[in-house]
């Protein structure tokens, strides 16, 4: 997996170049005209040269570089990036809400760019770097956008927060005085059903370090009896 | 009679949420989170076919699948599937992947039905495929009337007619239904996501023969519930099957797709309305025909259960004449469950439209039709209020009189929810140690909506203690039973079970330590009189302190684009009477959430069937549209404090008048009515005839 790329955004990376398959595949069209020797010897060598990318079906060691610390797990190829944090060691911050892609629950730094945990194999994560939610408080010390939220009450059930919070530490990393429509625009991604919304924006923009206005008002019944 | 107290420092104001940081920290266990010693995954196979009669399912090649190490069945024998992922088996693995496997090994043979019905419309029809053998799918319709509505008509000034329709809702919680449940020699520990734990439990019990105080059910966190989280599940009763067999925990939570398909949903509804008024606008006659499905439990005399799909009405006005007869009809599709202020939204959304419609053929403002036949006070003070929070007087025009491409409206609608008082039943405990720490345990669960805060704001508040002085403990049946959180009674649940709580710690202080008083700065002093065993002190919901019926009004302010049919809500102003606010934050939280789900209802949301093949369309968060961050409009929160009447809980009336308002704003835009709910752009397109409208099928 060495040629993995990561994309941006929050879709899943994609493996760049040839699979083994579609490789030996076009090479069996080529090998139809040579000697059968040349054939052997020329297929053992790509045998060679890609015996790193075959990967299970069974479990194989996987090493991932998450919040700092090296994880070192005995994973199936097929498990992802979401599911070897949440079920293989104890990182359950990254929430699944769908697994496919759509609803940001799982979304964890990589390389610092917000992505979909579930939408990443695990073993794709190797030799990047990792950061989930548990990861972001240093010390016990929680992160000014943390605290924002803690505060704005930027979460009611919390389920969808851990994705929250991570799309928008993405966005303060690049842009640490965003405008109300930018933070709607890096947490578009991640959806939240108890419709915190509003909050959230608070929160962030008070995280930046800007002013915002609550509209909310609180009016005593008796003074509007009165009138 | 008990009484709150005034001048509060904490009940009132802004106190911040008491699991806030677990939650931004990822350190809140949520039930999906579980990792009980040795757990194993579960997973369901589902029913491919709409209706099929199922003659055997062989797990032996599921069983074989390395990891695997359990397998049941749903139903012994032969039986018969009635929706497109009714459940049919399950299994427990030592992986996701192992399960998955096995899902795919296991051998079902089923003789599908050829007809089934998936819509409404179909269901209707006297000869439509019975949902359930020899019961039609219609159920006999229930015709209430008061006054004489045959004779109320002809003496109207004015009379509308209009066919209202509302779609079903997904309630697609971010955390779907499941649980971990440990099933061994002890008996059921089940780490659920529920909104009732007491209720998880007792069902537990009765569908595993075991006697309730066999069963536990903990809830630390979970993600959500809106009306659908009350039972144990078939899904909890698989995980405990399968937990007994592999002599493991097994931790089953459903899919997405699983959570679309099969745990719930608001009914649909096809109201047929017809109101008139007299020539000053006072309502006299109203008379409805509504039918709606609440899947295959809403045929009339199906073995199905009881899910129908009525709505109250006529909704929140009171008319002298009126006729409502109204029916349900059974489909192949998941059965309904209560979903926030259940029945009321579309009850809204039906009778708010028709008042519009009706003001307009008056040629009266919408808004004096409103206040004219509103008889509550309460209401028609929020009225006026934001009116004048949203320009009322300065925006509203005669519909589709707004200039240009992208027109611009304005609408109203209201919200009359009947409970939110308290349960009686509630009980609690505290536990008070020499060192003057206190913990708080009551058996109700905290879904989101900050029932732990108000344990603790109201608890600091009577005992002249800090909010962050006070352990909570809630989620576990363990404890004193509270009610389930629905009907938006909690906080009227637990703040009297509180305060009773904390009259009977400082009253039995008092005796032990001789100190007068042990509030505020003689807590610790009274505590360290205990000397070395704790006190434990119980109470109960009194009354005196909560009430019922909260009602509210919301305007909004859309902008249509009638090029492209989209609809984009500019503002929304709420204004909604919340009792004795106890936690302004968490309070503002709710109604901020009731409006977007609103909106989400409005705008975007809907089931959809295929009705050539049965299945559901859009079982997933790509194809069923809930309101994003982007979607969000402006929102201003008017909290009506009314500490004369106690508490009272807001969390579904919030929700009920947001489709109705923007319905009515989007018809005040374009001057013309789309009477179905969502109003998507097509349907926008559709009611301005720039292109035909969809197809019936």
């Amino acid at each position: 997996m060495k040629n993995a790329e990561t994309t941006g955004g929050k879709t899943g990376g994609k493996t760049g170049g040839f699979s083994r398959r579609t490789f030996l595949k076009g090479l069996g069209t080529t090998a139809a005209t040579a000697m059968a020797a040349q054939t052997v010897a020329v297929a053992e060598e790509l045998e060679k040269a890609n015996a790193e990318r075959v990967f299970g079906p069974g479990a194989i060691p996987v090493t991932l570089s998450v919040n700092g610390q090296k994880l070192k797990l005995m994973l199936e190829p097929r498990v992802t990036l979401l599911d070897a944090l949440r079920n293989y060691s104890s990182l359950t911050g990254a929430k699944e809400g769908c697994d496919r892609a759509a609803c940001g629950a799982c979304t964890v730094l990589f390389d610092g760019v917000p992505v979909y945990s579930c939408q990443k194999l695990a073993l794709e994560g190797q030799g990047h770097t990792i950061t989930t939610i548990e990861g972001l408080s240093q010390g016990g010390e929680l992160t000014p956008l943390q605290k924002a939220f803690v505060e704005k009450d930027a979460l009611q059930c919390g389920y969808c927060t851990p994705g929250f919070v991570m799309s928008a530490t993405a966005l303060l990393a690049n842009n640490p005085s965003p405008t109300p429509g930018e933070i709607k625009h890096a947490c578009a991604g991640n959806l939240c059903r108890c419709g915190t919304h509003p909050h959230i924006v608070a929160a962030v923009l008070q995280a930046a370090g800007i002013q915002n206005e609550n509209k909310t008002e609180v009016v005593n019944y008796a003074s509007l009896a009165d009138e | 009679m008990p009484a709150w107290p005034t001048n509060n420092k904490y009940i009132s104001q802004s106190t911040i949420r008491v699991d806030a940081v677990a939650k931004v920290t990822g350190r809140a266990r949520y039930s999906s989170d579980i990792q009980a010693e040795g757990w194993l995954y579960g997973m369901i196979l589902r029913s491919q076919w709409p209706a099929a009669d199922i003659s055997s399912v062989d797990l032996e090649p599921a069983r074989k699948i390395p990891g695997i190490k359990a397998a049941v069945t749903v139903k012994e024998g032969s039986f018969t599937v009635r929706y497109y992922g009714e459940e049919i088996a399950a299994v427990a693995g030592t992986t996701k992947q192992a399960c998955l496997d096995a899902l795919r090994a296991i051998v079902v043979k089923a003789s599908p039905h050829d007809q089934f019905v998936v819509k409404e419309e179909d269901a209707r029809q006297p000869d439509s495929a019975p949902v359930w053998q020899g019961s039609p799918n219609a159920s006999k319709p229930r015709v209430r009337e008061t006054g004489n509505v045959d004779s109320a008509f002809p003496e109207c000034a004015a009379v509308i007619e209009g066919f209202y329709s509302t779609p079903i809702q997904i309630h697609n919680p971010m955390e779907t239904h499941g649980s971990t449940v440990s099933w061994n020699d002890e008996g059921v520990t089940s780490w659920a996501s529920t909104q009732g734990i007491s209720s998880v439990r007792d069902g537990l019990a009765g569908a595993l023969s075991l006697d309730q105080s066999q069963v536990r059910v903990i809830t630390d966190f979970m993600g959500g519930g809106f009306g659908a989280k009350f039972g144990a599940g078939v899904e909890g009763v698989l995980a405990a099957r399968l937990s007994r067999e592999a002599k493991a925990p097994v931790r089953l939570m459903l899919t997405r797709f699983d959570q679309a398909l099969a745990v719930g949903n608001r009914p649909s509804s096809f109201q047929k309305i017809r109101i008139g008024a007299l020539a000053d606008g006072t309502l006299h006659a109203f008379e409805m025909e509504n039918y709606g499905t609440a899947g295959i439990g809403a045929g009339g005399d199906s073995g199905g259960g009881g899910g129908g799909a009525n709505i109250p009405a006529p909704y929140l006005y009171k008319v002298p004449n009126a006729r409502v007869n109204q029916w349900s009809v059974a489909v192949n599709a998941g059965s309904s469950r209560a979903f926030r202020a259940p029945g009321n939204p579309p009850a809204s959304f039906g009778m708010e439209s028709a008042m519009d419609d009706l003001a307009l053929k008056l040629g009266m403002d919408p808004l004096e039709l409103r206040l004219k036949n509103d008889s509550n006070k309460i209401r028609q003070h929020e009225y006026r209020l934001g009116a004048k929070k949203i320009g009322w007087k300065e925006k509203y025009r005669p519909p589709g009189s707004s200039s240009g491409v992208v027109k611009t409206g304005i609408g109203c609608a209201a919200a009359a929810w009947p409970a939110g008082g308290g349960t009686r039943s509630t009980q609690g405990e505290a536990q008070i140690s020499p060192d003057g720490s206190i913990e708080f345990r009551i058996g109700v669960q905290d879904i989101g909506t900050g029932t732990k805060t108000v344990i603790a704001v109201v608890a600091a508040e009577l005992l002249g203690l800090k909010p962050s002085q006070i352990t909570v403990r809630v989620g576990d049946t363990n404890y004193p039973a509270g009610p389930g959180s629905g009907g938006s009674t909690t906080c009227a649940s637990v703040s009297p079970t509180v305060y009773d709580i904390c009259s009977n710690a400082l009253s039995q202080l008092q005796t032990l330590s001789g100190i007068p008083d042990a509030r505020g700065d003689n807590w610790f002093a009274a505590c360290k009189k205990l000397g070395v065993s704790p006190l434990t002190v119980h109470g109960q919901w009194q009354p005196g302190l909560s009430a019922d019926h909260a009602g509210g009004v919301q305007f909004a302010e859309v902008a249509v684009d009638t090029e492209t049919g989209l609809v984009t809500v500019l503002k929304v102003v709420g204004v909604h009477d919340c009792g004795l606010i106890i936690d302004r934050l968490t309070l503002e939280s709710q109604i901020n959430g009731g409006i977007i789900m609103g909106m989400g209802y409005a705008l975007y949301e809907e089931r959809v069937m295929d009705d050539l093949s049965g299945v559901m369309l859009n079982p997933n968060f790509e194809t069923y549209k809930v309101p994003g961050i982007s979607d969000v409009p402006e929102i201003e929160v008017v909290l009506v404090n009314m500490p004369e009447r106690g508490v009272i809980g807001i969390g579904e009336p919030s929700t009920v008048p947001t489709a109705g308002a923007i319905a009515n704003a989007v018809a005040n835009a374009i001057g013309v009515r789309v009477t179905s709910l969502p109003i998507t752009p097509a349907k926008v397109l559709a009611a301005l005839g720039k292109v035909p409208p969809a197809m019936k099928s």
